[in-house]
This record gives C-alpha cells, sequence and structure tokens, in this order.
C-alpha cells in the first residue's frame, strides 16, 4: 500500500463542511447555487487522488489514524477498500447533479437546501470512510438530520409526516446498533472495526449483535417489511433528496451488512441467512408487485427500489463470489439509474407539475431526448442486457442457482416484474394520448448536463463491467475468505451454536441438522 | 489541620456575592445602579474563580468537607451553569425591578448550597447543604409577576420537599442506628446487603428519596412539569439544571456504597428504567414547552442512573460528564425558550411555529439543543450517552443499557416536534411576541451555547479527561 501523506478523506469529508460556513454569508439565490455547484465540482476534483487505489490489495488504503478521545478508546480513523471506494465515488459524483437538478425546483430558502446538501455529502462520505465504530455511527446519525430538513422543509403536501416516518424508523433501527457496538467494545476491547474483523465472538455475543445491527441495516435498505417508511419519504422528498436518498442512503444499509454483519459475526450471519434470504425473496416480489399498481411515478420508482434493493440483500446472503461481486455491483448501480430515474421524474415536474403518469402521457413527440434518456435508465432499471444493472442482477442470479436452484428460481419473477412495471411506465410516458405535453420544452443544457453523465456510466459499466470487477474483487475475496474461516472454526463449537438456535426459538437438538444449515450455502466459486 | 483559602475559594468568592447582594437588596432603590448590570460580570467571575482552585485537593472541617477532583469539577460546573442562569434572568419582564437584587440573592445562596453539597462527604452535612439550596428555591419559585401558577408551583415544591426531605431525615436516622457513623468513608466498608444490615438498606433507601427528588427521578418526579410550568421561563431555567448537578455529584459520591448485585443497587436500576421510560412516554403527549423540558428531566435523571449502576471509574467519570452535558444542551434549550418570550409568558409548541423566519438563528440554537438532549451525534448529548451506556454493559445490567437505548427512539418524537415546530410550521396560531431589542445578546450568548454543545461532542476529550480525574477521586 501506498503511504500518502495529503489527508484525502478528511479533505474530503470536510470541505463541504466548510462550504456550509461559506454560505452563510451568501445573500442571493443564484450566487447561493453557483457557488455550491463550484464546491462540488471542486470536491469531485479532490476526489481524484482516489484513482490511485491500489487494485491489487484487500486492505485498507489512504489510511488516516489519530487519537480522538484516548481515555474511551476512540479514535479518528479513515480509510477504504474496495467495498467503500465505489461508494464514495458515487457520493461526490452525485453532488453536482444535486444541485443541477435543483436549480430550479427549489424556490424558497435556497441557501439552507444547498447547506442541508452539503451537509449531507459530508456524513455521507464519512460513512463510507469511518473505521472507527463510533465515528461510523457518528456519521450514521449526523445524516438524519439534513435529511429529515430535506424532506420536511422542500417536500410535498405530506412532508411532516412523511420525514417524522423517516426519522422515527431509522433512528429507532439505530438505537439498537449503538448497542450492539458498546458490547463489541466490551468484548473485543477496541472500537477499530479492522481490529475487531480479526477477532472471534463468542456465538450468543454474535447471535444479539446481528439481530441488533441487521435491524437497523434492514430498515436502512429497507428490507421488507420495514420499507413503508420509503416510499413515503421518497414521494415527499424534492428531487435531490430522492436522489440522495436512493442512490446513497439505501446503500448505507448493505454496506453495513458487508462492512460488519459478515465479518463480526459470521456465525450469526450463516445462522440467520435463510431468514434474510426469505426476506430479500420477498423484498424483490412484494416491491415489484406493488410498483406495478401505482399511478404515482415516484411511487413506482420508490418500489422499484425496495425490489432492487432485495436483489443487493440477496447477494449478500448468499455469501458466494457471485453473489457478493453481484451485490456490490448493485450497489453501484441502482445508485446510478434510480438516481438517474428520480431526476427524471424531477425534469418532468418541472413541466407539468404533476408526478401521476396520466398527466404525463405521450412525450415522445415533444420531448424525444427526454425520452430517450427515460428509455434508457428504464431498461438499465430492469436490467436489460448491454446497460450496468444487467450486469449485476445475473451475477446475482447466478450466485443463487448455484447456493439452491430454488432460491434463483424465486428471484426470477421479480425481474420480470420490473420489466413489467417499467415498460408499462414507459409506453404510456412515450406513446399515451398527450393531455397536456404539447407546447413543452425539450430538456435543456442543465438537464442534459446532469442527465448525460449517468447515462455514460449505464452504458459504460454495462459494456466494459471489468474496471469494477478489479476494484471490488480483492475485498470481495478476502471478505469471503475470512467469513469461510471463521464461521469453519465456529464449527466443532456445536452446542454454542444450539444456543444460537434457542434464541430464535427452536430447539435444535439435531447437531446434524444444525451443521447442514451451516454448511449449505459453501456451494459458491 | 492546615487550611489554605485557595481550596475554597469558589465558596468564599460566591458568599461574597451573596453579602453584596443583601447589601444591595437594603434601602431604597433609586440611588442604587441596577443590579443586572454587574451580577452577570461578577458571576462569570465566579467561573474563572472557580478554575483557580481546579486543582486543589484537602479535607477540612473535621473531615467532613473533601476538596477533591470530583468536588472542583462539579463545583466549575456548578458555577458556570450559575452564571449562565444569571445572564438569562438579567432579562426576566416578571419581576419587579426592585426585587431583582433579592431574586439574584436568594439564586446565588441556592448555588452556594450546591457547592457544599459537591464537596460534603458527611450525610448531616450533606443534609444542610442540600437544604440551603432547597429554601432558597421554595422562595424563588413563586416569584413571578401576573401568574396564579406561580404560586400553585411554589406550595407544591415546598409540599413536596419537605416530604422528601422528611423522608431523607427519617432514613438518615436509620443509616446512624444501624451502621453507627454518618461519615462517607466509613460507611463506605460496611456490608450494605440486605441480610447483613436491613435497617441500613431501609435507610439509605429513604436517604436516596430526598435526592431523586432533587434529581426528579420517579417516582419523585411530580412536581417537576408542574413546577417548570408554574414558575418563571428564568426560574425554570436554574431549577432544571442546577440542582441536578447537586443530585449527581452526591449520588456520585454514594455510589461508593453500591456494588453490582446488592438489592439497592437494582432497586437504583429498576427505578432508572421507570424512570426514563415514564418521562419519554408522558413528554410525548405535553404541549407546553417548559412541561416537555419537564419531563424530559425526567427520562434523564434514569440515563444519568444508568451509569452508576455499574459502580465502576469509567462510571463515574461517564456521569460527571453527562450531567456537564446535560447542563449544557438544557441551558441551551431554556435559553431559547427565555428569549421567545421576551415579555415571560409559558411557551407553547404552536408558539414555535414558523420559528426559522423569525429568528433563524434561534431556532438553529434550539435544534443543537433538541437533537443534543436527543443525543444525536456531534453532540454533547451524544458522547454522554456513549461514555454511560458504555460504562454500564457487562456489569449485569445490560437489560438497562437495551432500555436506555430504546428510550432514545421514544424520546425522539417530543424533541423532533419542538424542531418541526420551528421549522415545517409557518404561523403561530397566537399571535407572537415581538423579539425584544438586542436580539444579538440573545444570538450571541445562545450561539456560544450552541457551540460548546457541539464542541463537547465533536473533542470530548479534554472535558472527558476531568471528568476521569473526578471520577477516580472516588474510586482510584
Amino acid at each position: 500500500m501506498a503511504e500518502y501523506h495529503f489527508p484525502l478523506l478528511t479533505a474530503l469529508i470536510f470541505f463541504p463542511l466548510g462550504a456550509c460556513v461559506v454560505l452563510f454569508f451568501l445573500r442571493e439565490p443564484a450566487r447561493v447555487r453557483v457557488f455550491t455547484l463550484a464546491a462540488s465540482l471542486i470536491e469531485l476534483g479532490l476526489a481524484i487522488p482516489l484513482l490511485g487505489f491500489d487494485l491489487g490489495t484487500s486492505a485498507f488504503q489512504f489510511v488516516e489514524h489519530h487519537a480522538w478521545v484516548p481515555a474511551w478508546g476512540l479514535s479518528y480513523y479513515l480509510g477504504v477498500d474496495g467495498i467503500s471506494i465505489l461508494m464514495i465515488a458515487l457520493t461526490v459524483a452525485l453532488l453536482p447533479l444535486c444541485v443541477l437538478c435543483s436549480w430550479r425546483y427549489i424556490e424558497n430558502r435556497v441557501k439552507e437546501f444547498h447547506f442541508c446538501l452539503l451537509f449531507m455529502t459530508s456524513a455521507c462520505i464519512g460513512v463510507f470512510c469511518a473505521l472507527d465504530f463510533v465515528l461510523f455511527y457518528v456519521f450514521w446519525e449526523a445524516m438524519l438530520v439534513p435529511m429529515y430538513l430535506l424532506i420536511a422543509v422542500w417536500g410535498g403536501p405530506e412532508r411532516r409526516y412523511a420525514s417524522i416516518k423517516f426519522f422515527l424508523y431509522t433512528l429507532a433501527g439505530s438505537t439498537l446498533l449503538l448497542v450492539a457496538l458498546i458490547a463489541f467494545r466490551i468484548a473485543g476491547g477496541t472500537f477499530s472495526i479492522p481490529e475487531l474483523m480479526e477477532k472471534g465472538f463468542s456465538v450468543q455475543l454474535q447471535t444479539w449483535a446481528f439481530l441488533a445491527m441487521a435491524l437497523a441495516f434492514a430498515i436502512k435498505v429497507p428490507m421488507f417489511p420495514l420499507h413503508t417508511w420509503l416510499p413515503a419519504a421518497h414521494v415527499e422528498a424534492p428531487t435531490a433528496g430522492s436522489v440522495l436518498l436512493a442512490s446513497v442512503l439505501l446503500k448505507m444499509g448493505t454496506y453495513g451488512f458487508l462492512r460488519f454483519c459478515l465479518p463480526l459475526t459470521p456465525v450469526a450471519a450463516q445462522h440467520f441467512a435463510p431468514m434474510m434470504i426469505a426476506f430479500s425473496l420477498a423484498s424483490i416480489i412484494y416491491g415489484g408487485a406493488v410498483a406495478l399498481g401505482q399511478t404515482d411515478m415516484k411511487k413506482i420508482i420508490a418500489y422499484s427500489s425496495v425490489g432492487h434493493m432485495g436483489f443487493v440483500t440477496l447477494g449478500i446472503f448468499l455469501f458466494n463470489l457471485h453473489g457478493a461481486q453481484g451485490a456490490l455491483f448493485q450497489m453501484l448501480n441502482h445508485g446510478i439509474t434510480t438516481g438517474a430515474l428520480f431526476m427524471m421524474v424531477g425534469a418532468i415536474y418541472e413541466r407539468s407539475h404533476s408526478r401521476q403518469v396520466v398527466d404525463n402521457l405521450g412525450l415522445s413527440s415533444y420531448l424525444p431526448a427526454y425520452i430517450g434518456f427515460f428509455g434508457l435508465f428504464a431498461l438499465s432499471s430492469f436490467g436489460f442486457p448491454g446497460t450496468n444493472n444487467f450486469v449485476g442482477e445475473l451475477l446475482v442470479l447466478i450466485g443463487a442457482f448455484r447456493s439452491n436452484p430454488w432460491i434463483g428460481a424465486a428471484a426470477i419473477p421479480g425481474a420480470m416484474l420490473a420489466a413489467a412495471y417499467l415498460l408499462r411506465l414507459l409506453q404510456k410516458l412515450a406513446w399515451g394520448e398527450p393531455s397536456k405535453a404539447r407546447g413543452w420544452k425539450d430538456l435543456n443544457g442543465r438537464e442534459w448536463s446532469y442527465l448525460l453523465p449517468a447515462a455514460v456510466f449505464v452504458l459504460y459499466i454495462g459494456l466494459a463491467p471489468r474496471i469494477v470487477f478489479r476494484i471490488i474483487d480483492p475485498s470481495v475475496e478476502h471478505l469471503l475468505a475470512g467469513f469461510r474461516t471463521e464461521t469453519a472454526l465456529a464449527m466443532p463449537a456445536c452446542p454454542k451454536a444450539r444456543a444460537a438456535g434457542m434464541v430464535q426459538g427452536k430447539t435444535t437438538d439435531d447437531p446434524v441438522k444444525l451443521s447442514s444449515i451451516v454448511r449449505s450455502p459453501q456451494g459458491g466459486m | 489541620m492546615a487550611c489554605r483559602v485557595e481550596w475554597i475559594l469558589p465558596e468564599l468568592y460566591q458568599l461574597l456575592m451573596i453579602l453584596v447582594l443583601f447589601l444591595w437588596s437594603l434601602g431604597n432603590s433609586r440611588w442604587k445602579p441596577r443590579v443586572d448590570a454587574w451580577i452577570p460580570w461578577a458571576a462569570g467571575l465566579g467561573f474563572v474563580v472557580s478554575l483557580f482552585s481546579f486543582g486543589a485537593r484537602g479535607m477540612l472541617f473535621a473531615d467532613a468537607y473533601r476538596i477533591d477532583a470530583l468536588s472542583q469539577f462539579f463545583k466549575a460546573a456548578i458555577a458556570f451553569g450559575f452564571a449562565v442562569t444569571v445572564l438569562n434572568a438579567t432579562r426576566q419582564q416578571t419581576i419587579e425591578a426592585r426585587k431583582k437584587a433579592d431574586y439574584f440573592l436568594l439564586l446565588a445562596l441556592s448555588a452556594l448550597g450546591l457547592m457544599i453539597l459537591a464537596s460534603a462527604v458527611e450525610l448531616l452535612t450533606v443534609y444542610l447543604a442540600m437544604e440551603l439550596s432547597s429554601y432558597s428555591l421554595y422562595a424563588l419559585i413563586p416569584l413571578r409577576d401576573r401568574e396564579k401558577g406561580a404560586a400553585e408551583a411554589g406550595i407544591k415544591y415546598i409540599l413536596f420537599g419537605a416530604v422528601a426531605t422528611g423522608l431523607a431525615l427519617y432514613g438518615f436516622s436509620y443509616i446512624l442506628a444501624s451502621q453507627h457513623t454518618s461519615y462517607l468513608a466509613e460507611l463506605a466498608g460496611r456490608d450494605w446487603s440486605w441480610a447483613a444490615s436491613p435497617l441500613a438498606v431501609v435507610g439509605l433507601t429513604l436517604f436516596l428519596g430526598g435526592f431523586f427528588y432533587k434529581l426528579a427521578l420517579f417516582p419523585f418526579h411530580f412536581w417537576a412539569p408542574d413546577v417548570y410550568q408554574g414558575a418563571s421561563n428564568e426560574t425554570a431555567t436554574y431549577v432544571s439544571t442546577l440542582p441536578k448537578l447537586g443530585a449527581i455529584v452526591l449520588l456520585i459520591r454514594l455510589t461508593s456504597l453500591l456494588k453490582p448485585g446488592l438489592e439497592i443497587t437494582t432497586i437504583l436500576a429498576v427505578l432508572a428504567a421507570l424512570s426514563m421510560t415514564y418521562g419519554n412516554l408522558a413528554a410525548l403527549i405535553q404541549t407546553d414547552v417548559k412541561r416537555i423540558l419537564g419531563y424530559s428531566t425526567v427520562a434523564h435523571a434514569g440515563y444519568v442512573i444508568v451509569a452508576l449502576v455499574a459502580a465502576s471509574t469509567q462510571g463515574m467519570a461517564a456521569a460527571a460528564f453527562y450531567a456537564v452535558a446535560y447542563l449544557l444542551m438544557n441551558l441551551t434549550c431554556f435559553w431559547v425558550v427565555c428569549r421567545i418570550a421576551p415579555d415571560g409568558r409559558n411557551v407553547e409548541l404552536d408558539d414555535l411555529n414558523g420559528l426559522h423566519r423569525r429568528a433563524p438563528g434561534l431556532a438553529l440554537i434550539l435544534a443543537v439543543g433538541a437533537f443534543a438532549l436527543l443525543g444525536l451525534p456531534p453532540t454533547a448529548g451524544f458522547m454522554g450517552k456513549l461514555f454511560l451506556l458504555t460504562s454500564a454493559w457487562d456489569h449485569g445490567y445490560n437489560w438497562l443499557v437495551v432500555v436506555a437505548a430504546l428510550n432514545t427512539a421514544v424520546s425522539l418524537y417530543y424533541y423532533l416536534n419542538m424542531v418541526r415546530h420551528a421549522y415545517t410550521q409557518d404561523e403561530p396560531l397566537r399571535p407572537a411576541p415581538a423579539l425584544q431589542p438586542g436580539a444579538g445578546f440573545g444570538l450571541l450568548w445562545g450561539g456560544l451555547l450552541a457551540v460548546l454543545v457541539l464542541a463537547v461532542g465533536i473533542l470530548p476529550a479534554p472535558l472527558f479527561q476531568a471528568a476521569l480525574k473526578a471520577g477516580s477521586a472516588i474510586l482510584p
């Protein structure tokens, strides 16, 4: 690992905060927008040294380690690996797009809006960089307030309900995460995540900690049946809020599974994998089925998120290479595609002032460029070959079939449902009977500028996914190798595993059966 | 025994201030400059003075008065809180100008009692210090013009206080009868299990009751919301912050008697769980901001106890840290409450509507205070809670930690409600009082408090080191 002396990650986290402070001294909305756009582009420039990421290792890179509260073992510990670097890149890249897509949409309290955007970005990057458990938690929670304000202040008519629901769900989930991290601190003697990964924990601790963490992360993802905050929040949030929510916030849940649940609680993760897989499949099918029945464009995309994130969690809990690769791919792809779809809804909302499908029919003759982009993103969203989602979804499905054909078979209808609701939406938007669309202008330069980058990435990742594989593979392989050794080590400790079973409510008196549960998803590779 | 003046410098300074205030309150007011012109500076100087004796260590007055890291830590905190409450009270409208010197005299007396309480290590001394701080409050609470509720609150506080004091004295007699000493240092060596001396356990429980009353711990909390609502905003600011510090410091000292697993520790743990749950649930349905903060006090009293049941150095340090964090965040919230009601009325949730337009700075300060009380990072409230919960884990009370964590989720709603009214509602239902001239005053000091809340949350190490030293004064 190359020594890197400039505190790159600190700069990435604190530059937007510094920009927040400067915002206080600006008055005119136009200046605020230009300033935030400039700041976001500088932030993007700051992230360029991340390209120096060493592809050959699974170790954490760009590490910064300083004491924070030495008496309590807290440290300011940052670093990235193949799992987090893509998420950081995604967050940094989305910021200018969010500023651009709010250029006209946000008219009141412009300064505060951009303040929230910048603050959010800081916290999100912090979540993906933090290697100290408490630092992670600080960023994880700090992000709630600006997101709450984005929905509650600039949201739609039901914004108060939606924002409180969002806050309550996510905070309720993360309170137990706090307890879990304290338990790890006492049992493992440190808050440092890389050090905790090296340690083994008792099965009982793993079981409880897994359940506590899984609750927090499953709410964030969100997994069925904890998903109900998501459609409300998405529908009410302003465009930039929806984009951040879909592209970055949801990823924190799956990132949490990959960063904490698998390395810290491998035995419990394996034990509860059937449950998690069942919930993932339920999310895929349920999200798709509900999306099919919606008339609000944002709701369709929101429920499609539930389904897509179901693929991610499914991939994670298959514990094989293809599943994990596919999950990481989907995290990135869903961020790009769904973010872009939300921006498209925002763009048409600026013209029709309605998100209902019936108010936006027959756009193909009046807004051909718009429909062109929409078509591309819709195809990408249901995993059309040649687009980015195809790669990820295919990998997850391969992983699922390798693990157990029934799991794969159960996930297939979800993929088909996605095609159904998105094609239906696309068909109406493109060829429905035009109601009001006459006279609307096609995409302007600003809209091109935020849709084009997303479109480029959709096709680039779809056609040449190799670069993403090279980034994620060392870390994924390291993660799975560590996972296998730890679960294999835990095998002789059957009585403890039985205790874990008892926690779940069933008494597994038959050790043979238990070990078969534990062993079964090893088929991959 | 050698006694050096600098050991008790904060108390002496406070006494000096009291004497001057006493003289000020005498005679005709016409020839005197206004008391609120100088008292905030004098109180601020008191904080500086308390820092001078921060490192003092010693025993005084037949070993009944102990100057150690813990007492000096809390004295500095009390002096700081006193300075802020005095500064806050200078703009009080609901008190006649000629009564102001008396008002500050009583405040200063109460704070002196708390300072003595921080050093008292003998039960009678403890009792006297507690009474000194309470008696002045009995007189302070009804001091509010144009409000009948104040008298009701005053009577309620006196009656509840008298009962609690009676209980404490009664318990003290049992402790003396069974353990034959009133010195904490000797009491710490005795056996406090039910099997060994049931009388002592009963006595200690009753004695603690007196302090739970100060701390507003369930089931001694009934006075808190009513008194906060009845007393003037400025008085409520004092009552909700400083006496808690006194109660916490004494509980920290008493914790040296408690070991995890003792019956009395379990009683404490159960009370803590009930207190936080009850406080949070009751706060959910309140509409008066001071009542909300009153019930939030009940909940926070429960949180502090979480650190004490562990009976470890870390636990003491966590409790001391949390006490200061609580002081800061509650002062921040009350500061905003006092500023947005310059005519001294009680603030309803609906009065907060549209605060972001009328006073964006105050709205931001309120948000910082409320999120800190909730325990969101990066505020002092989060760090305090992290230290509390970490210190209590694996000492046999894990369930209490889980209850405390879950309570955060319950409390979210009412804290968020204040922010929600300030930020997302537009028009107040009744005409809002015009913000007083000199809004810069409210912004400057309120902003400073909010910055402190954030600073302690982001860089807690210096304060925590001091708290750790204070904690190891009890359990090395």
